[in-house]
Protein backbone atom coordinates (compact mmCIF):
# COMPACT_ATOMS: atom_id res chain seq x y z
CA UNK A 1 0.00 0.00 0.00
CA UNK A 2 1.37 3.37 -1.00
CA UNK A 3 1.44 6.04 1.68
CA UNK A 4 0.47 9.60 0.82
CA UNK A 5 1.39 12.39 3.19
CA UNK A 6 -1.00 15.25 3.82
CA UNK A 7 1.34 17.51 1.85
CA UNK A 8 1.38 15.14 -1.13
CA UNK A 9 -2.41 14.91 -1.14
CA UNK A 10 -2.59 18.69 -1.06
CA UNK A 11 -0.14 19.03 -3.95
CA UNK A 12 -2.14 16.53 -5.98
CA UNK A 13 -5.55 18.03 -5.38
CA UNK A 14 -4.47 21.65 -5.76
CA UNK A 15 -2.99 20.92 -9.18
CA UNK A 16 -5.82 18.64 -10.28
CA UNK A 17 -8.40 21.21 -9.27
CA UNK A 18 -7.03 23.59 -11.89
CA UNK A 19 -6.58 21.07 -14.71
CA UNK A 20 -8.81 21.21 -17.77
CA UNK A 21 -9.15 17.47 -18.21
CA UNK A 22 -10.21 17.63 -21.84
CA UNK A 23 -7.43 19.99 -22.97
CA UNK A 24 -4.74 18.43 -20.86
CA UNK A 25 -5.70 14.88 -21.79
CA UNK A 26 -5.78 15.71 -25.49
CA UNK A 27 -2.40 17.41 -25.31
CA UNK A 28 -0.76 14.63 -23.31
CA UNK A 29 -1.94 11.91 -25.67
CA UNK A 30 -1.01 13.94 -28.77
CA UNK A 31 2.47 14.55 -27.40
CA UNK A 32 2.85 10.83 -26.59
CA UNK A 33 2.07 9.96 -30.21
CA UNK A 34 4.40 12.70 -31.51
CA UNK A 35 7.37 12.31 -29.16
CA UNK A 36 7.25 8.49 -29.12
CA UNK A 37 5.81 7.67 -32.54
CA UNK A 38 5.93 3.93 -31.96
CA UNK A 39 3.03 4.39 -29.54
CA UNK A 40 0.87 5.00 -32.61
CA UNK A 41 0.83 1.23 -33.01
CA UNK A 42 -2.20 1.07 -30.72
CA UNK A 43 -4.24 3.51 -32.73
CA UNK A 44 -4.48 2.14 -36.30
CA UNK A 45 -8.15 3.04 -36.39
CA UNK A 46 -7.64 6.68 -35.43
CA UNK A 47 -7.27 7.91 -38.99
CA UNK A 48 -4.73 10.58 -39.86
CA UNK A 49 -1.67 10.49 -37.59
CA UNK A 50 0.76 11.41 -40.35
CA UNK A 51 2.17 14.62 -38.84
CA UNK A 52 2.23 16.50 -35.54
CA UNK A 53 -0.40 18.88 -36.94
CA UNK A 54 -2.61 15.96 -37.98
CA UNK A 55 -2.22 14.32 -34.58
CA UNK A 56 -3.00 17.49 -32.63
CA UNK A 57 -6.09 18.16 -34.74
CA UNK A 58 -7.31 14.56 -34.77
CA UNK A 59 -10.71 14.38 -33.02
CA UNK A 60 -10.21 10.75 -32.00
CA UNK A 61 -6.95 11.66 -30.30
CA UNK A 62 -8.68 14.47 -28.43
CA UNK A 63 -11.56 12.25 -27.37
CA UNK A 64 -9.31 9.44 -26.25
CA UNK A 65 -7.01 11.81 -24.41
CA UNK A 66 -9.98 13.13 -22.49
CA UNK A 67 -11.08 9.57 -21.68
CA UNK A 68 -7.65 8.61 -20.40
CA UNK A 69 -7.25 11.68 -18.21
CA UNK A 70 -10.80 11.35 -16.87
CA UNK A 71 -9.84 7.88 -15.74
CA UNK A 72 -6.74 9.36 -14.13
CA UNK A 73 -9.10 11.55 -12.13
CA UNK A 74 -10.68 8.40 -10.73
CA UNK A 75 -7.27 7.31 -9.50
CA UNK A 76 -6.87 10.62 -7.71
CA UNK A 77 -10.22 10.10 -5.96
CA UNK A 78 -9.09 6.63 -4.85
CA UNK A 79 -5.47 7.06 -3.85
CA UNK A 80 -5.81 4.63 -0.94
CA UNK A 81 -7.25 1.93 -3.14
CA UNK A 82 -5.64 2.22 -6.55
CA UNK A 83 -5.06 -1.43 -7.36
CA UNK A 84 -8.71 -2.26 -6.77
CA UNK A 85 -9.89 0.84 -8.62
CA UNK A 86 -7.85 -0.08 -11.70
CA UNK A 87 -8.28 -3.86 -11.51
CA UNK A 88 -10.64 -4.20 -14.46
CA UNK A 89 -8.81 -1.54 -16.48
CA UNK A 90 -5.58 -3.43 -15.90
CA UNK A 91 -7.10 -6.67 -17.18
CA UNK A 92 -8.45 -4.82 -20.20
CA UNK A 93 -5.06 -3.32 -21.08
CA UNK A 94 -3.42 -6.73 -20.80
CA UNK A 95 -5.97 -9.11 -22.29
CA UNK A 96 -7.74 -7.00 -24.87
CA UNK A 97 -5.57 -4.00 -25.67
CA UNK A 98 -2.17 -5.73 -25.29
CA UNK A 99 -0.42 -2.55 -24.18
CA UNK A 100 3.15 -2.84 -22.87
CA UNK A 101 3.10 -1.18 -19.40
CA UNK A 102 6.15 0.84 -20.41
CA UNK A 103 3.67 2.99 -22.32
CA UNK A 104 1.95 3.99 -19.05
CA UNK A 105 5.28 5.30 -17.79
CA UNK A 106 5.88 7.22 -21.01
CA UNK A 107 2.44 8.82 -20.83
CA UNK A 108 2.96 9.68 -17.16
CA UNK A 109 6.20 11.51 -17.95
CA UNK A 110 4.56 13.39 -20.79
CA UNK A 111 1.67 14.40 -18.52
CA UNK A 112 4.17 15.89 -16.07
CA UNK A 113 5.71 17.97 -18.85
CA UNK A 114 2.27 19.20 -19.95
CA UNK A 115 1.47 20.18 -16.35
CA UNK A 116 4.81 21.93 -16.04
CA UNK A 117 4.15 23.94 -19.21
CA UNK A 118 0.73 24.85 -17.90
CA UNK A 119 1.62 25.76 -14.33
CA UNK A 120 5.11 27.21 -14.84
CA UNK A 121 6.84 28.17 -11.61
CA UNK A 122 3.88 26.90 -9.58
CA UNK A 123 4.89 23.40 -10.64
CA UNK A 124 7.63 23.37 -8.02
CA UNK A 125 10.16 20.58 -7.52
CA UNK A 126 8.04 19.23 -4.63
CA UNK A 127 5.00 19.34 -6.85
CA UNK A 128 6.84 17.49 -9.62
CA UNK A 129 8.17 14.92 -7.14
CA UNK A 130 4.65 14.19 -5.86
CA UNK A 131 3.24 13.93 -9.36
CA UNK A 132 6.10 11.69 -10.55
CA UNK A 133 5.24 9.44 -7.62
CA UNK A 134 1.56 9.56 -8.58
CA UNK A 135 2.08 8.68 -12.25
CA UNK A 136 4.43 5.90 -11.20
CA UNK A 137 1.86 4.45 -8.84
CA UNK A 138 -0.90 4.74 -11.45
CA UNK A 139 1.29 2.98 -14.03
CA UNK A 140 2.04 0.25 -11.49
CA UNK A 141 -1.65 -0.22 -10.68
CA UNK A 142 -2.50 -0.44 -14.37
CA UNK A 143 0.14 -3.10 -14.85
CA UNK A 144 -0.80 -5.02 -11.72
CA UNK A 145 -3.17 -7.53 -13.31
CA UNK A 146 -0.84 -8.38 -16.19
CA UNK A 147 -0.02 -12.01 -16.65
CA UNK B 1 17.56 6.92 -33.39
CA UNK B 2 18.86 9.66 -35.65
CA UNK B 3 18.57 13.42 -35.32
CA UNK B 4 17.03 14.85 -38.48
CA UNK B 5 17.91 18.28 -39.84
CA UNK B 6 14.71 19.59 -38.32
CA UNK B 7 15.57 18.06 -34.94
CA UNK B 8 18.98 19.73 -34.98
CA UNK B 9 17.45 23.10 -35.80
CA UNK B 10 14.86 22.69 -33.07
CA UNK B 11 17.52 21.86 -30.49
CA UNK B 12 19.76 24.73 -31.53
CA UNK B 13 16.74 27.01 -31.31
CA UNK B 14 16.02 25.91 -27.76
CA UNK B 15 19.55 26.56 -26.57
CA UNK B 16 19.70 29.89 -28.40
CA UNK B 17 16.52 30.95 -26.58
CA UNK B 18 17.75 29.68 -23.22
CA UNK B 19 21.05 31.49 -23.70
CA UNK B 20 22.74 32.55 -20.49
CA UNK B 21 20.03 30.96 -18.35
CA UNK B 22 21.42 27.52 -19.16
CA UNK B 23 23.35 27.43 -15.88
CA UNK B 24 20.22 28.18 -13.89
CA UNK B 25 18.33 25.53 -15.83
CA UNK B 26 21.10 23.04 -15.05
CA UNK B 27 20.86 23.72 -11.33
CA UNK B 28 17.07 23.51 -11.32
CA UNK B 29 17.24 20.27 -13.31
CA UNK B 30 19.40 18.71 -10.64
CA UNK B 31 17.22 20.06 -7.82
CA UNK B 32 14.14 18.52 -9.45
CA UNK B 33 15.94 15.25 -10.13
CA UNK B 34 17.04 14.88 -6.51
CA UNK B 35 13.49 15.66 -5.32
CA UNK B 36 11.61 13.42 -7.76
CA UNK B 37 14.14 10.58 -7.89
CA UNK B 38 15.86 10.41 -4.50
CA UNK B 39 17.97 7.43 -5.59
CA UNK B 40 19.95 9.82 -7.80
CA UNK B 41 21.32 11.43 -4.64
CA UNK B 42 23.41 8.31 -4.07
CA UNK B 43 25.89 9.65 -6.62
CA UNK B 44 26.45 12.78 -4.53
CA UNK B 45 27.17 11.69 -0.95
CA UNK B 46 29.89 14.32 -0.85
CA UNK B 47 27.52 17.17 -1.74
CA UNK B 48 25.34 19.41 0.33
CA UNK B 49 22.03 18.81 -1.43
CA UNK B 50 20.04 21.32 0.59
CA UNK B 51 18.06 24.11 -1.05
CA UNK B 52 20.28 26.72 -2.69
CA UNK B 53 23.38 24.55 -2.39
CA UNK B 54 26.40 26.14 -4.03
CA UNK B 55 27.66 22.68 -4.97
CA UNK B 56 24.41 21.84 -6.77
CA UNK B 57 24.52 25.20 -8.56
CA UNK B 58 28.11 24.56 -9.57
CA UNK B 59 27.35 21.09 -10.79
CA UNK B 60 24.24 22.26 -12.60
CA UNK B 61 26.43 24.75 -14.44
CA UNK B 62 28.73 21.92 -15.59
CA UNK B 63 25.82 19.76 -16.74
CA UNK B 64 24.30 22.67 -18.64
CA UNK B 65 27.64 23.52 -20.25
CA UNK B 66 27.92 19.96 -21.53
CA UNK B 67 24.43 20.10 -23.05
CA UNK B 68 25.24 23.44 -24.67
CA UNK B 69 28.49 21.99 -26.04
CA UNK B 70 26.61 19.01 -27.46
CA UNK B 71 24.04 21.30 -29.06
CA UNK B 72 26.81 23.45 -30.56
CA UNK B 73 28.40 20.35 -32.08
CA UNK B 74 25.21 18.55 -32.80
CA UNK B 75 26.60 16.89 -35.92
CA UNK B 76 29.18 15.13 -33.80
CA UNK B 77 27.95 14.77 -30.23
CA UNK B 78 30.21 11.76 -29.67
CA UNK B 79 33.25 13.82 -30.63
CA UNK B 80 32.20 16.82 -28.57
CA UNK B 81 31.56 14.75 -25.43
CA UNK B 82 34.33 12.19 -25.90
CA UNK B 83 36.23 13.18 -22.76
CA UNK B 84 33.04 13.28 -20.72
CA UNK B 85 32.17 9.87 -22.07
CA UNK B 86 35.53 8.53 -20.87
CA UNK B 87 34.97 10.11 -17.48
CA UNK B 88 31.55 8.53 -17.05
CA UNK B 89 32.84 5.11 -18.15
CA UNK B 90 36.00 5.02 -16.10
CA UNK B 91 35.33 7.09 -13.05
CA UNK B 92 31.71 8.14 -12.52
CA UNK B 93 29.92 5.01 -13.78
CA UNK B 94 26.48 6.52 -13.33
CA UNK B 95 23.94 3.81 -14.14
CA UNK B 96 22.53 4.43 -17.63
CA UNK B 97 18.95 4.60 -16.35
CA UNK B 98 19.70 7.91 -14.64
CA UNK B 99 20.30 9.85 -17.84
CA UNK B 100 16.66 9.38 -18.69
CA UNK B 101 15.68 10.80 -15.31
CA UNK B 102 17.93 13.84 -15.81
CA UNK B 103 16.47 14.30 -19.29
CA UNK B 104 12.92 14.21 -17.94
CA UNK B 105 13.75 16.90 -15.40
CA UNK B 106 15.47 19.10 -17.99
CA UNK B 107 12.35 18.92 -20.16
CA UNK B 108 10.22 19.86 -17.14
CA UNK B 109 12.46 22.88 -16.49
CA UNK B 110 12.27 24.03 -20.11
CA UNK B 111 8.48 23.54 -20.11
CA UNK B 112 8.10 25.40 -16.85
CA UNK B 113 10.11 28.45 -17.97
CA UNK B 114 9.22 28.45 -21.68
CA UNK B 115 5.93 26.71 -22.37
CA UNK B 116 5.58 28.39 -25.76
CA UNK B 117 9.02 27.20 -26.80
CA UNK B 118 8.28 23.55 -26.12
CA UNK B 119 5.89 22.79 -28.95
CA UNK B 120 5.23 19.07 -29.51
CA UNK B 121 7.75 19.05 -32.38
CA UNK B 122 10.44 20.77 -30.33
CA UNK B 123 9.63 18.51 -27.37
CA UNK B 124 10.22 15.48 -29.59
CA UNK B 125 13.51 16.85 -30.92
CA UNK B 126 14.79 17.82 -27.49
CA UNK B 127 13.84 14.42 -26.05
CA UNK B 128 15.75 12.73 -28.90
CA UNK B 129 18.74 14.99 -28.32
CA UNK B 130 18.82 14.21 -24.59
CA UNK B 131 18.62 10.48 -25.40
CA UNK B 132 21.51 10.88 -27.82
CA UNK B 133 23.59 12.63 -25.15
CA UNK B 134 22.86 9.85 -22.66
CA UNK B 135 23.80 7.25 -25.24
CA UNK B 136 27.13 8.98 -25.92
CA UNK B 137 27.93 9.28 -22.22
CA UNK B 138 27.32 5.57 -21.61
CA UNK B 139 28.77 4.34 -24.92
CA UNK B 140 32.12 3.25 -23.46
CA UNK B 141 30.70 1.55 -20.36
CA UNK B 142 31.44 -1.93 -21.69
Amino acid sequence: MVHWSAEEKQLISSVWGKVNVEECGAEALARLLIVYPWTQRFFDNFGNLSSPTAIIGNPKVRAHGKKVLTSFGEAIKNLENLKATYSKLSELHCDKLHVDPENFRLLGDILIIVLSAHFGKDFTPSCQATWQKLVGVVAHALAHKYH
Amino acid sequence: MVLSGADKNNVKGVFAKIGGQAEEYGAETLERMFAAYPQTKTYFPHFDLGKGSAQVKGHGKKVAAALVEAANHIDDIAGALSKLSDLHAQKLRVDPVNFKLLGQCFLVVVASHNPALLTPEVHASLDKFLCAVGTVLTAKYR
